[in-house]
């Protein structure tokens, strides 16, 4: 495969939480704003990439029976610096993402990457693939949040987008909308519009 | 008697799958049918059950800000709280390896159709969520880590049996668009239990 498509496959045909159904978790709980999904996403992006390179560079040394517990040690000592830089830079937004940062160990795509691409493959390869990947996760993470936070608040990122006049007409935002439910199904939408265009991924 | 009240809590209030969304790469892919799934189920109360108070005594004899003070009363200042991530991921790897280790001798046929899951609980979110979840509300002592791991996992595995049933009658049964076949309805499922569990969300127990 060549490092092309090893860096653009995942954001659509081989997407990491809509085609392989990794990282869920995630996807769900930080959506209901877009700047948490966006923090998380690139959190999610940089750990991504540097565990990629870091099994990379190691996975001959590394012996078959331990190798999970090895690759969740690489991944915990990243989130950890993630989290701690993102307390002192950005105390407002680790706040609302409260253990969902430490979740990231065990974010789904990260394992599912080191086991099938990072362990057999050499590191500017694994980079490539952690940072499609992690894009690939972001893309979804912002379309969740995005409609979310237009549809439940009336607002992207903060600011006011739904005008004050559509409020005095009679427009209510939905307030179903903020609730974690409804995440599952607009992630379920955007699966169904994916594999209407993408007829082979369908079961 | 406040035990048994945040066990109950646990399962249907908090409950990891419909409250909190914790877990669910395994759920997807392991709802399909419902023997497998109860037997995932089982293993990830299980686990549950065991880290949580363990972590639970890491927690609050060596990790918490001045919780060293037993050993010695200098460290009262000693706080190692912020390597809490890597200690509660490692108790949980070990601790799957060894009940991947049991059932693969003593339950060879779940050994066999739980597959390459076994070893992801030590990846389920549902576990580290539960140890994050008792740091982050300070639980008062073991028993109150023991019934509400024990609660979490059987919420879990409450969860993942009834979605894995209704999936079930819906492949057989139902006429399901195309590119909505497989994951896309599981979500869709998912999501309206999720709306059902919220009506516990009122109950004062």
């Amino acid at each position: 495969m060549s490092n092309k498509s090893v860096f653009f496959n995942p954001f659509s045909k081989n997407n990491p939480v809509i085609v392989q159904i990794l990282g869920i978790c995630s996807v769900l709980a930080v959506t209901a704003k877009l700047e948490p999904a966006l923090v998380m996403g690139l959190s999610v992006i940089t750990v991504l990439a540097f565990s990629n390179v870091i099994i990379s560079l190691i996975r001959n040394t590394i012996p078959t029976n331990i190798r999970i517990i090895v690759q969740l040690v690489v991944v915990a000592g990243l989130v950890v610096i993630v989290s701690q830089l993102l307390e002192a830079y950005a105390y407002d937004v680790s706040k609302q993402l409260s253990v969902f940062i430490g979740l990231i160990i065990t974010n789904c795509i990260l394992m599912g990457r080191l086991e099938a691409f990072a362990m057999a493959n050499r590191p500017w390869p694994s980079f490539l693939d952690g940072v499609g990947n992690g894009i690939g996760y972001a893309i979804i993470l912002v379309i969740v949040g995005f409609f979310r936070e237009l549809l439940g608040s009336g607002t992207l990122l903060g600011f006011q987008v739904v005008p004050e006049c559509a409020y005095e007409a009679g427009y209510v935002n939905n307030g179903l909308m903020i609730l974690p439910p409804m995440a599952l199904i607009v992630v379920a939408c955007i699966i169904w519009v994916h594999r209407s265009y993408n007829k082979d991924l369908q079961e | 008697m406040e035990n048994l009240n945040l066990f109950i809590r646990s399962i249907f209030i908090d409950n990891m799958i419909f409250a909190y969304f914790l877990g669910m790469c395994s759920f997807i892919a392991v709802s399909k049918n419902v023997k497998t799934a109860f037997g995932l189920g089982i293993a990830v109360t299980c686990m549950l059950t065991l880290t949580l108070p363990i972590n639970w005594m890491l927690e609050t004899y060596v990790l918490r800000e001045g919780a060293l003070v037993w050993l010695n009363p200098d460290f009262a200042d000693v706080d190692l709280s912020f390597l809490s991530l890597i200690v509660f991921i490692a108790v949980i790897a070990s601790l799957t390896q060894l009940v991947e280790m049991i059932v693969e001798k003593y339950v060879p046929a779940l050994y066999a159709s739980l597959g390459i899951f076994l070893p992801l609980i030590a990846v389920n979110c549902a576990i580290l969520g539960g140890s994050l979840f008792m740091q982050q509300r300070g639980f008062e002592n073991l028993g109150t880590a023991v019934c509400a791991g024990a609660g979490w996992g059987i919420g879990w595995l409450l969860a993942i049996t009834a979605v894995a049933a209704v999936r079930e009658r819906v492949a057989q049964y139902s006429n399901v668009p195309a590119s909505l076949r497989g994951v896309g309805i599981t979500f869709i499922i998912t999501a309206l239990m999720g709306i059902a569990f919220m009506s516990f969300l009122g109950i004062k127990i």
